[in-house]
C-alpha cells in the first residue's frame, strides 16, 4: 500500500510540477500585481506570446518545445530571489528578471548554479564584461550607453557643441536611477555642460521641489532615469512649468504609452531612447495574430500587442531563443542545458539578416557577442511621442554609444567587483 | 527683494499646497479612528479602488472584463457610452457607501469587541483583498484621470507676483483646486459632527462605546457611516492624485504620506490633519530647498517622518490629539 502510494505520488509530481525532460525551460519572472504592474504586465504578456508563437508555428525551437513557468515577483527583490530558487530545480536554462535589483541579487547565484542571466537594458552595467561575468548578459545596450546615447543625440541637435549648456538628471534616488551619473559626469568633463543631480525618492508621487529647481535653474535639457508612477508624475510636473518636450529624453524604463498617457496632449514631443522598434507593423505581426491571438493563446488580455513594453518583452524572448538555438548548433544537440545555452549566448550572432528572417526588419541593431563581449552594440535610436497620434516615432538613426568614455568604466566597475568577488579574468 | 528669499516664498507656498494634497489622504484616516479607533491600513487603497471606479464608470468600462472575456471567450471591454464626471463621481460615491456596508457586515460586524490590533489585522487584509479585487474589476492598466479639473500653472498667480516681486510665482491649478476643496470638506465634516443628529452619535461613539450604545446608539450604523464618510474622502483624495499621475495601483502608497500628517496632527483631529498636512508640506519642502543640495537631495520622505517625531517629543499625542490619561 506505502509503495502504491509513494508511486502515485511520484506520477502525480512528475506529470504535473516538472517539465518533460527535453524541454526548454525560460522561467518568466512577471509582475502582474503591485504598484509596477502596469509595466510588468506588457513585459510578460510579449515574452510569452513569442515563446507560444515559436511552439505554435515551429514547434519550439530546433524541435524542443518551450516551457515558459510565470513566476510572479510583485517588482519585489526578495520574491524575485524566492522565483529563482524556486524554478531553477526545473531545468530553468536562462533567467530574465526585469528588475535591477533582483538582478544584483540573483549574479552570485546563477554564477554558482550555472545558468544564465540576461538582463537587456537593465542590471548591473559592468557585466557587459564577460572576462568578469561569466554567466551574465546585458546586450544590447546597458544604461551607461542609454546616458551616452542621450548625450550624443543632444550634440546632434546642438551641431555638436554642448559647452555652457546646463543638462539635469531627474531620478528615481535608487541602484537603478544612479546610474548614469558617473557616466554622465565623464561625458559632462568632455563635452563641457554642467550636470544637475535631482534625485527622487521611491515611489516619485510628489516631486514638487525638483520641478521648481527646474523652473528656476532653467536648465536646457532634462533626462530622466525612472520608473513607474515616477515617470507619469515627472512628464505632467513638466507639462505643468512648460517645460519644452522635446528638450525632455527618458531612458528606456521611462518612455512607454502609461508615462505620457496620463499628461494627455501635453506629453506630445517627449522622447525616449530605445533599443528596439516599436508598433504592430513587423512582418512577425501576422504570425502572432495567426498561431497565437486569434488561436485564443496569447498572454494576458491580448490588448498589449505593439506597445512599447511588449515589444520589449518579445525582443528579450527573441534574443534568448536566438541564444538557445545558436546553443543547440554548438553542441550538436536540441536538448541543450543551461551550460550549452550560455555558450550560445557567449556566441550570439544576431545578424540584419537573421531579424529580418524572424520578421523583425530593423527592429534592433545586429549583436555579435564574444568570451570579453557580452555588452552589445550599445546602440539606440530617439523616439518622439505624437500623442494625437498616440504612438512613439523615430527621430534619430541608430546612435551608438561612446564607447571612449564607457569601456574605461566598464573595465574599472567590472574589476572591482572581480576583485571584491575573487573572480580570475578570463578570455584571455 | 532677492532671488532666494523670493524662491524659499514660492517654495513655502507649494509647500502648504501639498500638505493639504497630503491632508486629504490623512483625513480619512483620521474620521475612521475617530469613531472606532481603527487604523485604517486600507485608507490608501480606498482611494486607490474609489478612484479606479471613477474612472471606470466614467469610460464606461465593462467591470471584471478580463475574467469574463478568460471564462467565456468573448472579447469585451467597454459598454460604448461614457457618463458624465458629476454623474460617476455620484455613482462612485454609492459604491464606497455599498462597500461600507459590506466591510461593516464581512469583516467589522464580527470583530466587535476584539483588541485594536486585532481590528487593524483586519485592515490589513482588507487592503490586500480591495487591491487584488480593484485590480480584476478594472484593470491594472493606467487610465487617465480628468473630471475637468484645471490643471498647470495659475497665470493669475504668476502675473500677480510678477508685477510685485518680478518674479512669477508657480502655483498648481490643481493644487488650488485641493485646497478649496479641502476647506469645503473640512467645514462640512465639523459641521456635520457638531450640529447633525448622526454626527453627535459618531462623537459619542467615539468617546465611549459602551455608554453610546446604553443610550441606544447603533454602534452598527456608525460604523457603516463613519467608513462611508471615509470612503468618500479616499475618493475626494484619489480625484486630486489620479489626476496629477493618473489613476494606477501606486495610488494606495499615498497613505504614506499621511503618516507624518497624522503623528504631527494628532490621530483624532480633523483640524489637525490639516495644520498637520501644512507644516509637512511646508516643513519638508524648505528643508529640501535648504538643506537638500547640500545633503544630496531626496530628503522629503525621510524628512517628513523626522519633523513628525520631533513634534512627538513634546507632544506625544500630537499636536492636536488627546491626551489619553489612564490611572492605574
Amino acid at each position: 500500500m506505502k509503495k502504491t502510494f509513494a508511486a502515485l505520488a511520484a506520477a502525480t509530481i512528475a506529470a504535473t510540477a516538472a517539465p518533460a525532460m527535453a524541454d526548454l525551460v525560460v522561467p518568466n519572472m512577471s509582475y502582474r500585481t503591485g504598484a509596477y504592474a502596469a509595466n510588468g504586465i506588457p513585459y510578460a504578456d510579449g515574452f510569452n506570446d513569442y515563446f507560444t508563437l515559436l511552439n505554435e508555428r515551429d514547434g519550439g525551437i530546433g524541435g524542443e518545445k518551450v516551457v515558459v513557468p510565470e513566476c510572479e515577483t510583485a517588482y519585489n527583490t526578495e520574491k524575485g530571489v524566492e522565483c529563482y530558487e524556486s524554478t531553477k530545480g526545473m531545468g530553468a536554462l536562462v533567467y530574465n528578471p526585469l528588475s535591477t535589483g533582483i538582478t544584483y541579487q540573483l549574479i552570485p547565484k546563477v554564477s554558482a548554479d550555472g545558468i544564465t542571466l540576461y538582463t537587456p537594458g537593465y542590471g548591473r552595467t559592468s557585466a557587459a564584461n564577460g572576462k568578469v561575468f561569466e554567466w551574465v548578459f546585458n546586450y544590447p545596450a546597458n544604461y551607461w550607453d542609454g546616458a551616452s546615447v542621450a548625450v550624443k543625440h543632444l550634440l546632434d541637435v546642438n551641431g555638436g557643441d554642448l559647452n555652457g549648456k546646463k543638462i539635469a538628471l531627474v531620478y528615481h534616488n535608487s541602484a537603478y536611477g544612479k546610474e548614469p551619473i558617473r557616466t554622465l559626469t565623464e561625458l559632462s568633463k568632455k563635452h563641457g555642460f554642467t550636470l544637475v543631480e535631482l534625485p527622487v525618492d521611491h515611489p516619485g508621487q510628489e516631486q514638487k521641489s525638483q520641478w521648481l529647481q527646474i523652473r528656476r535653474d532653467k536648465p536646457d535639457y532634462v533626462l530622466m532615469w525612472g520608473w513607474g508612477v515616477m515617470n507619469q508624475v515627472a512628464i505632467q510636473e513638466a507639462v505643468n512649468i512648460k517645460f519644452p518636450m522635446e528638450n525632455f529624453i527618458g531612458i528606456w524604463w521611462s518612455g512607454s504609452e502609461n508615462d505620457v498617457g496620463p499628461a494627455g496632449d501635453g506629453a506630445n514631443g517627449y522622447k525616449t531612447i530605445s533599443f528596439h522598434g516599436t508598433g504592430a507593423n513587423f512582418p512577425i505581426n501576422d504570425d502572432l495574430k495567426k498561431y497565437v491571438l486569434d488561436a485564443g493563446k496569447g498572454s494576458g488580455a491580448g490588448d498589449q500587442v505593439g506597445t512599447v513594453l511588449y515589444s520589449r518583452g518579445m525582443y528579450a524572448a527573441m534574443t534568448i531563443s536566438e541564444a538557445i538555438r545558436k546553443a543547440q548548433e554548438i553542441a550538436g544537440t536540441s536538448a541543450v542545458n543551461a551550460a550549452q545555452v550560455r555558450e550560445g549566448f557567449e556566441n550570439l550572432n544576431l545578424t540584419e539578416e537573421r531579424l529580418t528572417e524572424l520578421g523583425l526588419p530593423d527592429f534592433a541593431q545586429p549583436i555579435t557577442a564574444n568570451c570579453a563581449d557580452h555588452g552589445g552594440p550599445g546602440s539606440a535610436r530617439i523616439y518622439q511621442w505624437d500623442a494625437g497620434g498616440k504612438t512613439w516615432n523615430a527621430v534619430s538613426d541608430w546612435i551608438t554609444s561612446d564607447a571612449d568614455v564607457l569601456d574605461p568604466l566598464v573595465a574599472e566597475d567590472s574589476a572591482a567587483f572581480a576583485a571584491e568577488a575573487g573572480i580570475t579574468e578570463r578570455c584571455n | 527683494m532677492p532671488d532666494q528669499l523670493l524662491f524659499a516664498m514660492e517654495v513655502t507656498l507649494n509647500g502648504l499646497m501639498a500638505g493639504v494634497m497630503y491632508a486629504l489622504v490623512a483625513l480619512g484616516f483620521v474620521l475612521i479612528y475617530k469613531a472606532s479607533g481603527i487604523f485604517n491600513y486600507a485608507q490608501g487603497v480606498l482611494a486607490l479602488f474609489a478612484a479606479l471606479t471613477l474612472v471606470g464608470i466614467q469610460q464606461g468600462q465593462v467591470p471584471f472584463a478580463h475574467l469574463i472575456n478568460a471564462m467565456t471567450g468573448m472579447h469585451v471591454s467597454h459598454f460604448g457610452w461614457t457618463v458624465p464626471s458629476i454623474l460617476a463621481i455620484i455613482l462612485t460615491a454609492g459604491v464606497m457607501v455599498g462597500l461600507a456596508i459590506v466591510i461593516e457586515k464581512l469583516v467589522l460586524k464580527h470583530l466587535v469587541n476584539q483588541a485594536p490590533i486585532i481590528l487593524f489585522m483586519a485592515t490589513i487584509g482588507l487592503a490586500y483583498f480591495l487591491e487584488g479585487f480593484g485590480d480584476v474589476m478594472w484593470g491594472a492598466d493606467i487610465k487617465k484621470l480628468d473630471v475637468g479639473l484645471p490643471q498647470g500653472i495659475s497665470e493669475t498667480v504668476e502675473s500677480v507676483t510678477d508685477s510685485l516681486f518680478g518674479y512669477g510665482f508657480f502655483i498648481d491649478n490643481l493644487d488650488i483646486v485641493a485646497t478649496v476643496v479641502a476647506v469645503l470638506l473640512v467645514t462640512a465634516l465639523t459641521l456635520f459632527s457638531q450640529y447633525s443628529k448622526q454626527g453627535r452619535a459618531l462623537r459619542a461613539v467615539a468617546d465611549d462605546h459602551q455608554a453610546a450604545l446604553s443610550v441606544g446608539i447603533s454602534l452598527r450604523f456608525i460604523w457603516i457611516l463613519v467608513w462611508s464618510i471615509a470612503g468618500f474622502v479616499a475618493l475626494v483624495a484619489g480625484i486630486m492624485w489620479g489626476s496629477k499621475s493618473g489613476v494606477q495601483f501606486s495610488l494606495s502608497l499615498i497613505a504614506l504620506k499621511a503618516l507624518p500628517v497624522l503623528m504631527l496632527g494628532g490621530f483624532t483631529s480633523i483640524p489637525g490633519a490639516i495644520v498637520g498636512g501644512l507644516i509637512i508640506g511646508v516643513g519638508e519642502k524648505l528643508f529640501e530647498f535648504t538643506i537638500g543640495p547640500m545633503i544630496g537631495g531626496a530628503t522629503e520622505n525621510w524628512f517628513a517622518y523626522v519633523l513628525a517625531l520631533i513634534f512627538l517629543v513634546f507632544r506625544p499625542q500630537g499636536l492636536f490629539g488627546e491626551k489619553i490619561i489612564e490611572r492605574v
